[in-house]
């Protein structure tokens, strides 16, 4: 009895394991297809002149350079907002707020904020920043949308690495006679920097992908500034970035040339920035 | 007998203490007067609020919320919960070492400039001299002196507990507290760690929690014997452990609970 009940079992064993091995292999191979579909059909478009010129009729040119300045200018004007208040909220709500029902509603609600699908956020911050506020269509409206939808990214992120932190590590610094500033910023954020660290990048990871929130908050020119001090001035401009102008070419435009070139580039930014999430990290622990 | 003229005098004094967790009564009006340069032991069994007692003497409990404390605790006759105590300096004078080694995650030279630092000491050589001396001072420096840079992450536990005596004694502290600095250790660790207190008590006042009743008698000078929130007795080592007064120390200290 007991054997067939063993061989019964390694059966179900086997098949468990194919059946595992099966699930894998098809996500690996649908993500490898995928990769491979979108290089195959971009990479031939990648070209220098793709990469730093403006696409233009008249002189019959191709090129993203204006959506990569506008990418550029969006991360820039998000983080450097969305930063600094995400990590200092993370720090209130996990060193000084007393744990009771106000830290537990924040904690809900950041967690359900994050989970909201992003063209609500557009909605609200084409409503909010470009009427009310009469920033219209700007990179600006777009940062401040985009910066609503991160923080809870990065106040999370900070929030999980500082609670990660052991409390002798605040003991001790407070055992010496450091005041909890003082601890703060020598132990806890340097012990907390991984952690911050992942969500800063997964940020920016957010904001080269994000699409819905920014066209209609953003908008979707294309061009290059006149001059290099007319960087400062194209935040209150209209400019669309690269998830962007990749929909723009594949519906109304319908250059799909265009449309996969933006998404090689777009496949290799990711990879940039996971490998430099992972080296990091790494640094960090060693 | 030499250890009782040293000791002679009063380092910190408690009188009355009482300390509430919420509702719940932890420590029930404790007097005791802690000598200077003499080991002082705290023994009971778990929960008898040994620790618990330990942090009110550098104030350490002010960070759990709900605690409430009441009575007086003197540093050399200054009212250690005064309003005008400067939490930051009581720390200074009175220096920690606690249960588990807890290094911070940087280097050992680091580690032990913390205190330094905090206290507004910022020239290279003074850090410098201060670590050194430190270090020797926690019987770690030869172990370490090559390797100052190192994560102190990467000692040993035993090497890690001096590590800590040694950022502790940084900040020139008068009462060093320990809370079961040995527990965590493999035997040989716990030895050199014993020997290291018995240099300590020389200069420093010393008032170590342990669990383990042999380390009081091997260690220690005096001993207060804690048994759920109450200090059940207090004396010189020698006599409580030999001629116990209460019927509970007394049994506790023969093994019949704890």
């Amino acid at each position: 009895m007991s054997s067939t009940v063993k061989t019964k079992g390694r059966i179900a064993d086997k098949l468990l394991m194919g059946l595992v091995l099966l699930s894998t292999s098809l996500s690996i191979i649908l993500l490898l297809g995928i990769i491979l579909f979108v290089f195959i059909k971009g990479a031939s478009t990648v070209s220098l002149s793709f990469l730093t010129g403006v696409t233009s009729v008249l002189k019959g040119t191709v090129g993203i350079a204006g959506n990569i300045l506008n990418t550029v200018l969006i991360i820039v004007i998000t983080m450097i907002i969305a930063t600094p208040i995400g990590i200092g909220s993370a720090i209130f709500l996990n060193e000084y707020a007393k744990k009771g029902v106000f830290v537990t509603v924040i904690e809900y609600a950041t967690e359900t904020l994050s989970g909201i699908p992003s063209i609500i956020f557009g909605l609200f911050g084409m409503m909010f920043f470009g009427n009310t506020l009469g920033l219209g269509y700007s990179l600006l409206t777009g940062g401040l949308t985009l910066i609503l939808m991160v923080l809870p990214l990065i106040t999370r992120n900070t929030q999980e690495a500082l609670k990660s932190v052991p409390d002798s590590y605040r003991n001790g610094a407070v055992g010496l006679g450091s005041g909890k500033w003082h601890m703060i910023r020598t132990i806890l954020i340097p012990s907390a920097m991984p952690g911050i660290i992942t969500g800063v990048i997964l940020a920016i990871g957010r904001i080269v992908g994000e699409s819905a929130a920014l066209l209609f908050t953003a908008g979707s020119a294309k061009g290059l500034p006149k001059a290099f001090s007319k960087i400062f001035e194209k935040i209150f401009q209209s400019g669309g970035t690269m998830t962007i102008q990749l929909y723009l070419s594949a519906t109304s435009e319908g250059d799909f040339d265009t449309a996969f070139g933006i998404a090689v580039v777009l496949l290799v930014l990711v990879f940039v920035i996971n490998f430099v999430t992972k080296w990091a990290l790494r640094r960090r622990i060693n | 007998m030499d250890n009782k003229h040293m000791a002679d005098e009063v380092k910190m004094s408690v009188k009355n203490l009482d300390l509430y967790y919420g509702q719940k009564q932890a420590l029930k009006n404790i007097n005791m007067d802690i000598h200077r340069n003499a080991i002082t032991a705290l023994i009971g069994p778990s929960g008898c609020g040994k620790s618990t007692f330990l942090k009110t003497l550098n104030r350490m409990n002010d960070l759990i919320d709900n605690v409430r404390i009441t009575g007086q605790v003197t540093l050399d006759g200054e009212d250690i919960f005064d309003r005008n105590m400067d939490v930051t300096m009581l720390r200074k004078r009175v220096g920690m070492v606690f249960q588990q080694p807890n290094p911070f995650p940087m280097s050992v030279y680091d580690n032990i400039a913390y205190g330094p630092r905090v206290h507004g000491i910022k020239n290279k050589a003074k850090l410098d001299e201060i670590v050194e001396e430190s270090l020797r001072g926690a019987a770690i420096w030869d172990e370490v002196k090559d390797n100052l840079k190192k994560s102190a992450l990467r000692l040993s536990g035993g090497q890690q507990q001096r590590i800590c005596i040694a950022r502790a004694l940084a900040t020139k502290p008068e009462v060093i507290l320990m809370d079961e600095p040995t527990s965590a250790l493999d035997p040989i660790s716990t030895t050199k760690i014993e020997d290291l207190m018995e240099e300590l008590k020389r200069q420093y006042t010393v008032v170590v929690v342990t669990h383990n009743m042999q380390q009081a008698v091997r260690v220690s000078d005096y001993t207060a014997f804690f048994l759920v929130g109450d200090m059940v007795e207090y004396g010189e080592t020698k006599e409580l452990f030999t001629y116990p007064k209460d019927k509970r120390t007394e049994d506790y200290i023969t093994g019949r609970f704890g």
